[in-house]
């Protein structure tokens, strides 16, 4: 479903990704987990051409791109690929301006041209599933955190992606707020969509994930079966990493 | 007092055509200045060097030098060159011209306080560039924009009196016409300070009308 092959991204002459192969499945659900500045954001942003890669290349189902070459010139074949990888931020960033329904129902109606009425029934079936019925016309700003990010999430769906990529999808939230979206991520997981997930939620990540990848200073450092790796971690960065989180405190 | 209230009776069809003139001019600076403002804003906000600096100097000069010189220099300078003008189009180009220069800004600032989150958001559901402006940005950066555009705006309207001065037979030049013949002088330019100030209130509750609507998703709903 997806294939990187040596993707480097070079940002004011430091290597923020050095060479980065990874193919991901149709089905699979790959977590990527590593301490802050190791590059796994960056390379989830190439990912969807959010961030420009330096080189290398990208397939994502039969839509392929060439990341030496310069973005500016290949910009149809981006938005291509771009309808068909879902994104998730961090931050959200629902469009302020429009109502949950309409947050949904700007890929469809703006970008694929889907009549009014199909697309408002897209959107309404999405956020009852993502368990937002009744919250259709609310705007952003008078929904929580929780409740944004699952409309962000009705909204990457909405274009009927081949995967989605969620960068940190819960560091922005309060705690309480975690275990809701990590509850709808974890449904989608459940009907075999293709997602790779940026997160620091170590238990969700051995728990969702089939396989998890340990990324630092720009490299993939080790991956694997996500119970495995977090059960037996073969190199000394992993275990270092890990054991921050598993041994807080120590 | 009587006699005056009858003079500004009797001027009133001046005086109104002459508002129709200041009508012309503002609407018409507004609409051309916004159109080739938002021009000039792009070029400004364009990555290309050229664009953005051609843009940079429209603005220094137009915003740096007085209207009243723009005027002059379109109005009584431009025949020199074989360029001779009525003085309406005149007129209406120099406010066009002048509008558009603070037009650019309001803009330009406005499209830059968006966060660039609106703009990934928007380009991971795979809308264009172009899609992106018009669907997200400028509805977000329209409520940073109206309140300093209105300023602008209700600006020119006054300054439109400034055509009086290139033969623009407007409310002030009719004013000033109708007090030569009469010597009304505190009535006549009383009732055309009066007609601006209707206008410009006019203007401000438009502007008040359209902020509450694009600020609609800030209420309690």
């Amino acid at each position: 479903m997806i294939v990187v092959e040596k993707l480097t991204k070079q940002f004011k002459g430091q290597n923020v990704l050095n060479g980065i192969d990874l193919t991901v499945a149709a089905g699979e659900v790959v977590a990527i987990i590593g301490p802050s500045g190791s590059g796994k954001t960056t390379f989830l942003r190439c990912l969807n051409f959010l961030e420009e890669p330096s080189s290398g290349r990208i397939k994502v189902g039969d839509i392929e791109i060439d990341g030496s070459r310069p973005l500016s010139q290949q910009q149809g074949l981006v938005r291509k690929l771009r309808q068909q990888v879902g994104f998730v931020f961090q931050n959200f960033n629902l469009f302020p301006h429009r109502t949950a329904l309409e947050n949904v129902i700007e890929g469809p109606l703006v970008v694929k041209k889907t009549p009014r009425a199909l697309a408002e029934a897209l959107g309404r079936r999405l956020l009852l599933k993502v368990g937002l019925a009744g919250k259709e016309d609310a705007y952003p700003r008078r929904l929580s955190g929780g409740q944004q990010q699952r409309v962000a999430i009705a909204r990457a769906l909405a274009m009927e992606p081949e995967v989605i990529l969620f960068d940190e999808p819960t560091s922005a939230l309060d705690p309480e707020l975690v275990g809701e979206v990590l509850a709808t991520i974890r449904s989608l997981a459940e009907e075999k969509r293709t997602m790779v997930i940026v997160t620091h939620e170590m238990s969700f990540a051995r728990d969702v994930a089939n396989r998890v990848i340990f990324f630092d200073k720009g490299v993939i450092v080790e991956q694997g079966d996500a119970k495995e790796l977090f059960a037996h971690p073969k190199e000394e960065r992993t275990q270092q990493f890990l054991s921050k989180f598993l041994n807080p405190g120590t | 007092m009587e006699a005056g209230l009858q003079l500004a009776l009797d001027s009133a069809p001046f005086l109104l055509k002459g508002a129709y003139y200041t009508v012309i001019l503002s609407l018409g600076g507004m609409f051309f200045g916004l159109l080739m403002g938002f021009g000039l804003a792009l070029m400004r906000l364009s990555r290309f060097k050229l664009l953005s600096w051609t843009a940079r100097v429209y603005v220094s000069f137009f915003r740096g030098t007085p209207l009243l010189v723009q005027l002059f220099v379109i109005y009584y300078g431009l025949p020199q060159l074989g360029i001779e003008l009525d003085p309406l189009p005149a007129a209406l180009i120099g406010f066009s011209l002048n509008m558009a220069a603070y037009a650019c800004e309001i803009l330009r600032a406005a499209i830059s306080s968006i966060e660039r989150g609106q703009w990934e958001a928007a380009a991971s559901i795979g809308m264009t560039r172009a899609q992106t402006l018009r669907r997200a940005i400028l509805p977000q950066a329209m409520r940073t924009a109206l309140p300093p555009l209105g300023n602008s705006f209700i600006s020119l309207v006054k300054d439109t009196a400034l055509a009086a001065t290139i033969q623009v037979p407007e409310l002030f030049r009719q004013a000033q016409l109708i007090t030569a013949r009469t010597f009304e002088i505190f009535t006549m330019y009383l009732a055309a300070a009066l007609i601006y100030w209707i206008l410009a209130s006019a203007l401000a509750h438009l502007q008040n009308r359209l902020e509450a609507r694009v600020n609609r998703h800030d209420q309690e709903s």
